[in-house]
């Protein structure tokens, strides 16, 4: 085992999105020194000029299959895929925060440093094919979420979100390191293809591997919060900035299963008769227990924390099925949710009243009447996540369910289609409050700015779009995940 | 001519998106933009029933593109004598109906009438989709404008109706959808094509047994809820109560008809065994509602809740019709989904002119109209008579057909179900009887105000067509038998090739 130390070549090509990304922030850190006024929106498009050009940089490198650093890192189509997500999420979070902040009154440059060094962790654990990879991208992509969290200083729910998010994520990154030791001890690699190898090989049946698979997935379960790792989820999405929850949703979840979908399809595939039952439980309690505690959500941004994590139950499904089919539809439905959720959130984020978040149900009486077109947004985004037609989330969850009929898990399809029809009842009780009441007291404020405006639009196609032709873009989503299944 | 079809469905979502440029306060504009697109999508839905040859079974008009080749979905649309009457009964009650609510909508009108034109794309959608896939999304789509309908312009407990009818009609069909999926891979992996395609699917042959049961019955169920046939009838005395003309009119003129649309056009073909192992038991359940709806009827104070149950009571006749599996019963079913789409349509919008006068539609408010209102009257009693089903009007011929196509099924089933048309004369006649006839109990009623020119136009043309099918169904029932043949043949050869040996 005697191996002489190599200098890793650097791949560029390998990393291009994430360092584009990281390049971004050291740049905005420097402009955040340089004194003029209005600095905060130079700061926000200077990101998004950044995310911009990651995203033109994932569409061009699409199918290259650039991998680098001893192939730790791989640029394969999966994680480009993720990537697109990614940096949609990031960019539509960047023009949803610009007037947000200067509302609420945070005028901090660090907020979008950290949002574009979040994305970067993001980016990192979608092209990780290292378990210290993945752990490099979950620390950077984490350390700057528990920040962004806490960034309303003065808000007493900000403190708690922050302190919980970070608490219990050091605590979930505890199990999440000892189980990448436990599954080096037992394989004697932390590389996904060589512990797959071993895996194959036979120590399939060794306890050290078993015991360090289900450490790592607490690790996993508590980033895309499935239950019964879930318990952070509703404070952290009422405490945080809104633009941040919407980051946290989409994101951070998207990097998640990127990382999630590579290890089970590389490392353990040949256990997989095993790990469904164990993903088929997940996604039950995640869609069952998510739902059933939203419907008594009174607080909209608590509700569509609990709403996240049935969606999240509704994406193991796809995990269980397996397969391009069902990890294809992963893919898919993740996209759709980003848009879906920063939409969502992207117009909670403009409710106020008195210059206070107004993110209680009884905040939105009677906003049809008020400002027709936010409500309109509002109502097209919850009926693609109850997934009717014809918008994304609709055939988020044709495609889902399909994969789990297709697998012969029909009766997870049966749990899933009815938690859909219980969901409905929460998430229409919002199109009821906006159309069919009006508003008690003073009424909610809620006037986007031109680039909130463009985010909300940017969300609203994708969602149409998605829903209306999705063929395309769900074909590339299976062929990215294909490669990975031979 | 191609794309007739797509022309008749979306041309009320174009109207949706000019109406929605207009600005608010031109509600002038509004209307006659909403009222002209109706009226517009009806002349250009006339050619279909012109030209159709009612000689052939096959759909017609079809149209095909693909949509997502690689899952077998594609942009498949066509009708055959099934789905040709409905696509019109949609496009001519929908000018009526936008009538019914100049005055009777009082709010918003804009949003109101670009929710009714999605309602229209979204049902007429439902009719011509020849694709699972399609087929499910305008069943889906079309709920929310319908729950706005309901939601907004309702009465005192909209909300809850609403709810209610959103989540039910969810529940049924959501389990619809893991079935279609189902049936997709069964039939792909069977045959090695995956497709979504009706007339595909519906000519594999799927073996007999649990598999075919259990699809059968959650297509069944969302049907069934749709219907509404008892016991999942009782979202509908909430929303049609809380609806308001509009939406009731539509509701029971086409709305409830995609249930029994669905029974013929799905379950029928798609699953022949179950569908004659569980013809029993749908027979039943017919025979039920019938009778229950009937008495439920009869004790109802308020009329839109009689008209309501009367409903749960004339669908059963329908559901019996389209299960006896035998030409006069289907034939009836379908003519007698027209007739009662017509009457409860038209009772509804008389119900809803006696509202716009007097504010309640509870019966104990009225009683001697006859002197006050007298053609209002008369065109109400005209109404009645065919909705209980008097010889000479609409209701007659599609009741007479199913009961004689029960008779030859199920006997007990058929004597049971002619105690309805009696219990129908009983409730109707007895309303009819305490609205209209005696004295002039509250002075209120003694100033009410005759039918308007607009309330003409819009009773006039639904009358003419009750007079019509009364007289000679022939025009109408001719256009269905071929296709009624076809799809008795392709059950009865599809049943016979899976029966067990």
């Amino acid at each position: 085992m005697s191996e002489t130390i190599t200098l890793p070549v650097v791949s560029l090509r390998a990393i291009a999105p994430a360092a584009i990304l990281a390049t971004t922030g050291f740049v905005l850190m420097l402009l955040d020194l340089l004194p003029p006024r209005h600095r905060r929106e130079r700061m926000a498009f200077v990101g998004l000029a950044g995310v911009a050009a990651a995203l033109v940089a994932t569409v061009l490198l699409w199918g290259s299959g650039a991998s680098g650093f001893q192939g730790m890192v791989v640029l394969d189509n999966l994680a480009l895929f993720i990537t697109l997500a990614i940096g949609y999420a990031t960019g539509l979070v960047l023009l949803l925060s610009i007037d947000y902040l200067q509302r609420r009154g945070i005028e901090s440059g660090e907020f979008y440093i950290l949002v574009l060094f979040a994305a970067t962790g993001m980016v990192i654990m979608a092209g990780a094919n290292d378990l210290i990879v993945v752990f490099l991208g979950l620390e950077t992509m984490s350390l700057a979420l528990y920040v962004l969290a806490g960034i309303f200083r003065t808000r007493i729910e900000a403190g708690e979100a922050s302190m919980k998010y970070f608490l219990l994520g050091a605590f979930s990154s505890g199990f999440f390191l000892y189980g990448i030791a436990l599954i080096y001890g037992a394989t004697g690699s932390t590389r996904l293809d060589r512990i797959g190898a071993a895996v194959a090989a036979g120590a399939a049946r060794d306890p050290l591997l078993l015991i360090g698979f289900g450490l790592l997935l607490v690790g996993f379960g508590f980033k895309i919060s499935a239950v019964p790792f879930h318990m952070w989820t509703a404070d952290v999405y009422e405490g945080a900035p809104t633009s941040v929850t919407a980051l946290i949703a989409t994101g951070s979840k998207a990097a998640a299963f990127a990382a999630l979908v590579r290890v089970l399809l590389e490392a353990v595939r040949p256990l997989q008769g095993e790990w469904a039952w164990l993903f088929w439980g997940l996604a039950v309690a995640s869609m069952t227990l998510g739902n059933v505690v939203a419907i008594a959500q009174q607080n909209l941004k608590r509700m569509l924390a609990y709403s996240s994590i049935a969606h999240v139950g509704y994406m193991l499904v796809g995990i269980v099925a397996g397969g391009a089919l069902g990890n294809g539809a992963v893919l898919f439905y993740l996209l759709v949710y980003t848009f879906t959720t920063a939409g969502a959130f992207g117009v909670l984020l403009l409710l106020e009243r008195g210059g206070e978040e107004a993110a209680q149900l009884g905040d939105t009486a009677g906003l049809a009447a008020r400002h027709p077109l936010v409500a309109v947004a509002l109502a097209v985004f919850l009926l693609s996540l109850v997934g009717i037609p014809p918008t994304a989330g609709f055939v988020g969850k044709f495609y889902l369910f399909g994969a789990a009929v297709r697998a012969g898990y029909i009766w997870l399809a049966v749990i899933g289609v009815l938690n859909s029809a219980a969901a409905a009842y929460y998430y229409l009780r919002v199109i009821v409050s906006m159309y069919m009441r009006e508003s008690d007291g003073t009424p909610t404020v809620a006037a986007p700015s031109f680039a909130g405006a463009l985010a909300l639009i940017v969300a609203l196609w994708g969602v149409i779009q998605l829903g209306i032709m999705p063929a395309p873009v769900f074909d590339l989503a299976q062929s990215a995940v294909l490669p990975l299944l031979r | 001519v191609t794309g007739i079809l797509s022309a008749v469905t979306f041309l009320p979502v174009v109207g949706a998106g000019l109406i929605l440029l207009l600005p608010r306060r031109a509600e002038g504009f509004v209307r006659a933009t909403a009222l002209t697109t109706t009226l517009l999508t009806f002349a250009v839905s006339v050619p279909l029933f012109m030209r159709f040859d009612a000689s052939l079974s096959a759909y017609q008009f079809a149209e095909q593109r693909a949509w997502m080749p690689t899952l077998g979905v594609s942009y498949h649309l066509g009708v055959d004598g099934i789905s040709l009457l409905l696509v019109l009964l949609t496009t001519f009650l929908m000018p009526l109906v936008l009538l019914s609510s100049w005055h009777s909508i009082e709010r918003r009108w804009k949003e109101f009438a670009i929710t009714m034109l999605l309602l229209e794309t979204g049902m007429l959608g439902v009719f011509v989709s020849l694709d699972l896939f399609l087929f499910y999304v305008f069943w889906e789509a079309m709920l929310i404008p319908m729950y706005l309908i309901i939601g907004i312009w309702g009465g005192p407990d909209r909300v809850f109706a609403a709810v209610k009818f959103v989540l039910y009609t969810l529940a049924g069909s959501l389990l619809m959808l893991v079935a279609i999926l189902a049936l997709y891979f069964l039939h792909g992996t069977a045959t090695g094509g995956y497709t979504f395609d009706l007339p595909v699917l519906a000519r594999y042959v799927l073996p007999a047994g649990r598999a075919q049961n259990l699809m059968f019955l959650a297509f069944a169920l969302a049907f069934a809820i749709k219907v509404p046939m008892w016991p999942f009838h009782t979202w509908l005395p909430d929303a049609h109560t809380e609806a308001p003309t509009p939406g009731s009119v539509i509701l029971a003129g086409v709305l409830l008809k995609m249930g029994t649309y669905g029974f013929l056009r799905f379950c029928l073909p798609l699953f022949p065994q179950a569908t004659m192992a569980f013809a029993p038991w749908m027979f039943a359940l017919a025979v039920i509602g019938i009778i229950y709806g009937a008495w439920v009827s009869t004790v109802q104070a308020d009329m839109k809740r009689l008209v309501a149950y009367s409903s749960v009571s004339h669908l059963g006749f329908v559901v019996l019709g389209l299960f006896t599996l035998n030409p006069q019963g289907m034939i009836g079913a379908i003519i007698q989904m027209v007739n009662h789409g017509l009457s409860t349509g038209a009772l509804f919008l008389i119900v809803g002119m006696l509202y716009e006068r007097r504010h309640t539609r509870l019966i104990a408010d009225y009683g001697g109209l006859w002197k006050v209102v007298p053609a209002l009257s008369v065109l109400f009693l005209i109404v009645t008579f065919s909705s209980i089903g008097l010889p000479g009007l609409n209701g007659f011929v599609g009741e007479f057909l199913i009961l004689v196509g029960a008779f030859q099924v199920n006997r007990p089933a058929a004597v049971l179900a002619t105690t309805g048309i009696i219990f129908a004369a009983v409730y109707l006649l007895w309303m009819y009887q305490r609205v209209i006839f005696g004295d002039v109990t509250h002075e209120e009623n003694r100033r009410i105000p005759d039918l308007s020119p607009r309330e003409w136009v819009i009773l006039v043309p639904v009358l003419v067509f009750i007079v019509w099918i009364g007289v000679y169904p022939a025009t109408f029932t001719g256009k269905t038998e071929a296709s009624v043949h076809a799809l008795i043949t392709q059950v009865q050869t599809k049943a016979a090739a899976t029966a067990p040996r």
